[in-house]
């Protein structure tokens, strides 16, 4: 048969946003991928140009649908560090218990959309309904379900609502056995593990040349991890590990992410045990300094990094964004290449797309 | 009494009442025109014309009984769905008995759709594709025996259709080949591969199939449904030929297209697989005629391997095999949304590395069966 290009996207159930990945096939293989980003392209970067300060953390909630406070709260970091502004340690406790939070719910929602591209519908939805979980207690935390805008530089919006860490408690171990439940389901399914154990192989080499981050690269069997490598907020004091998987096939990314969600669990337990009382805010200035701020965090889909250059106005000058999918989703010719067609589907679906980030 | 002798007692009490109209006209009318009539009337009093169309209403009643069975299943499917996935399945819509009226609800919403030809699309394949596919469904249901009284007969005798079973999959294995018409017609590159994995699938899985069958007219020694049902009426087939059991379900489920095996309308990578161009009710009927596959496929299964339509006399014939029916396609549903997508390499793997052996160790196990003279 004849070489074809297919066009998966802008419109295709795969690409879970707005992008296209064009892929030649030969009969059912695939011979060469190219995946073509930009359609959700907002000009965040720019926009952020044209406001103060605060009224930039709103927008930098849009940057992904999935993991809205990971990113809130990165640009707070960047901010701080340009004003150097010390955040109080409840504070610190507070955005560390909401990040897990969001990595577990960002995490679920990576693990629905899954398998409902494998096929398993009610993986769709078991995970979705946990998810909920999560997201109440977020909703509770913060006062909305997916753009919080929660953290603010110098702090935290508002403190947790009575009997917050009673709650999370509960949830951490609804979710500790929900997660058993989910192996069962998916590892127990001889149909999964023909779907993914020997799909998608990255190399540990091929991985960090391509600078891949985040639990992608854990799959490969990289031990690097943010939190614990250049640690910030109070992680240090948070006894957890990064997890990591030595195949660098797609099951041993979902592996990764299943881990990471028990990780998660526990700095949440850690976290609200551990809250000391005080003040959740500080007052910033409301002018930046002329200088440069960086901030590095571990985002669930991977190493999320924002540099701002401030000019001594309440405007940011330049704020730059560096999303671990836009980079992720280069690898796609060196992952698709030689499987199959219903292949795409498990491989960038195990790379957990976000085309918000990504366009910006 | 069987459902052959009622029809042709009611037909030939029918054209008895036309006769009357003809007759009466030839006798009054003068020379050629009143012999037309009396031609016609003796023409209609015959006894091909009279089986003829009692054959054709008997037709008609399994289709009518099969289609609300079908509209059964896709009830069944959706509250059974939805208990597995934790919501209550369609509701609404006759809020009464269950939401049982929302598959009417959905057929009327496609059946007004607009019909619409892809511009470029190969007209009378498109056209036809979905044609093949419905008539050859719906020829292989009108052949499924509920009793030996009630099917599809063709004489007063309740021995059933000679042959019956074999015809049945004669139809059943057409409809890849519409697939195949109808995703290559439609000029769309993922119809196109959506077909060509249907034809690959159904090369593979029909080879494994016909050697259960096989397996089975082998112990029955005969191809029709009252002599395979008649043959197991002290063991049932599935107890000796439970390797051909598990064969053939897992068959049956790839003939039909669902979850496991649905590669050739995988929704994931494919959109909607070789029905992505497809307009409206056309859409709708192939939905509807999966799921009516689905109640064949059932059928067949209680046929060859679960007694048919034996059971405790407690309840009548037809209500067994109905039941029966029934739990297989709850049992082939549980695996549908249980279950993930297959590969197609995987797939053909499945189909030639494990069940074609598998399907030749219980054909083997049969001819010893009947070697030893138990069957």
């Amino acid at each position: 048969m004849a070489e074809m290009w297919i066009n998966m996207g802008p419109q295709h159930p795969m690409t879970h946003g707005l992008w296209n990945l064009r892929i030649k096939v030969d009969g059912e293989t695939i011979v060469d991928a190219e995946p073509v980003v930009g359609y959700l392209h907002r000009g965040i970067e720019k926009l952020a140009e044209a406001r103060t300060y605060t009224q930039v953390i709103p927008i930098t909630d849009r940057l992904c649908y999935g993991a809205s406070l990971a990113w809130s709260h990165l640009y707070c970091t960047a901010a701080e560090d340009l004003m150097g502004v010390e955040v109080p340690e409840r504070a610190e406790y507070l955005r560390v218990a909401a990040l897990e939070m969001q990595r577990i719910a960002s995490h679920l929602m990576w693990l629905a959309a899954y398998a409902a591209d494998l096929g398993a519908m009610i993986g769709f939805i078991y995970s979705m309904r946990d998810r909920e979980v999560f997201i109440d207690l977020l909703q509770a935390l913060t006062g909305s379900r997916i753009t919080y805008n929660y953290p603010r530089i110098g702090g935290v919006a508002h403190d947790a609502p009575p009997d917050f860490a009673r709650d999370s408690l509960r949830a951490c171990d609804y979710m500790e056995k929900k997660l058993k439940e989910y192996e069962d389901l998916y590892e127990g399914s001889k149909v999964f593990m023909l779907r993914n154990e020997g799909v998608g192989i990255l190399s540990k080499e091929d991985a960090m040349n391509l600078g891949i981050t985040g639990p992608s690269l854990r799959g490969s069997g990289v031990k690097c991890d943010v939190r614990k490598d250049m640690p910030y907020s109070v992680y240090p004091e948070m006894d957890f590990e990064a997890a990591s998987h030595p195949d660098g096939d797609c099951y041993s990314r979902y592996r990764v992410r299943m881990d990471e969600m028990y990780q998660s669990c526990k700095i949440i337990r850690q976290a609200v045990t551990k809250m000391p009382a005080g003040k959740w805010r500080v007052v910033a200035p409301r002018n930046g300094p002329v200088g440069t701020g960086i901030g590095r965090v571990e985002d669930p889909r991977g190493e999320g990094m924002m540099y701002i250059v401030g000019d001594g106005t309440d405007r940011p000058y330049r704020l730059k964004i560096r999303s671990p999918i836009f980079v992720s989703v280069s690898a796609a010719p060196k992952l698709l290449v030689g499987y199959k067609v219903a292949d795409v589907v498990a491989i960038m679906g195990g790379l957990d797309m976000c085309i918000g980030e990504t366009d910006r | 009494m069987n459902l052959y002798t009622f029809c042709y007692g009611l037909i030939h009490w029918l054209v008895d009442l036309v006769n009357n109209l003809w007759f009466w006209l030839g006798g009054h009318l003068p020379g050629a025109l009143g012999g037309f009539f009396t031609w016609a009337g003796d023409l209609a009093k015959s006894d091909l014309n009279i089986s003829f169309f009692a054959i054709l209403l008997e037709v008609l009643i399994m289709v009518i009984i099969a289609l609300i069975n079908v509209l059964n299943f896709i009830w069944i499917d959706r509250k059974w769905m939805g208990r597995m996935f934790d919501f209550y399945g369609p509701y609404y819509v006759g809020y009464r008995i269950g939401g049982w009226l929302q598959n009417l609800a959905d057929g009327i919403k496609l059946f007004v759709k607009e019909i619409i030809v892809p511009k470029k699309a190969d007209r009378l394949g498109f056209l036809l594709g979905p044609v093949i596919f419905v008539a050859s469904s719906v020829a292989a249901l009108s052949t499924i025996q509920f009793s030996p009284q009630f099917g599809v007969l063709t004489s007063g005798v309740d021995t059933g259709v000679p042959a019956g079973v074999l015809i049945a999959f004669a139809f059943f294995a057409i409809a890849p080949f519409s697939i195949l018409v109808t995703g290559w017609s439609s000029n769309n590159k993922f119809t196109l591969i959506g077909g060509l994995r249907s034809a690959a699938q159904m090369m593979s899985y029909e080879i494994p199939m016909l050697l259960v069958v096989a397996s089975v007219f082998l112990l029955s020694g005969s191809f029709s449904f009252v002599g395979v049902v008649g043959a197991q009426h002290s063991v049932w087939f599935f107890i000796p030929l439970f390797i051909g059991f598990l064969v053939f379900l897992t068959c049956i489920v790839a003939e039909v297209e669902i979850q496991p095996f649905d590669l050739a309308e995988a929704e994931a990578e494919l959109v909607e697989g070789w029905t992505t161009e497809l307009p409206g009710f056309r859409f709708g009927l192939f939905m509807m005629t999966s799921y009516m596959r689905g109640y064949i496929g059932g059928a067949l299964v209680v046929t060859l391997f679960l007694g048919g339509w034996q059971g405790p006399s407690l309840i009548p014939a037809e209500l067994w095999f109905l039941i029966k029916a029934y739990l297989v396609f709850l049992v082939i549903e549980w695996m549908r949304w249980s279950n993930m997508r297959v590969r197609i390499d995987q797939l053909l793997n499945i189909g030639w590395k494990r069940l074609m052996p598998l399907a030749v160790i219980n054909l083997l196990i049969a001819v010893a069966l009947k070697t030893m003279g138990w069957f």
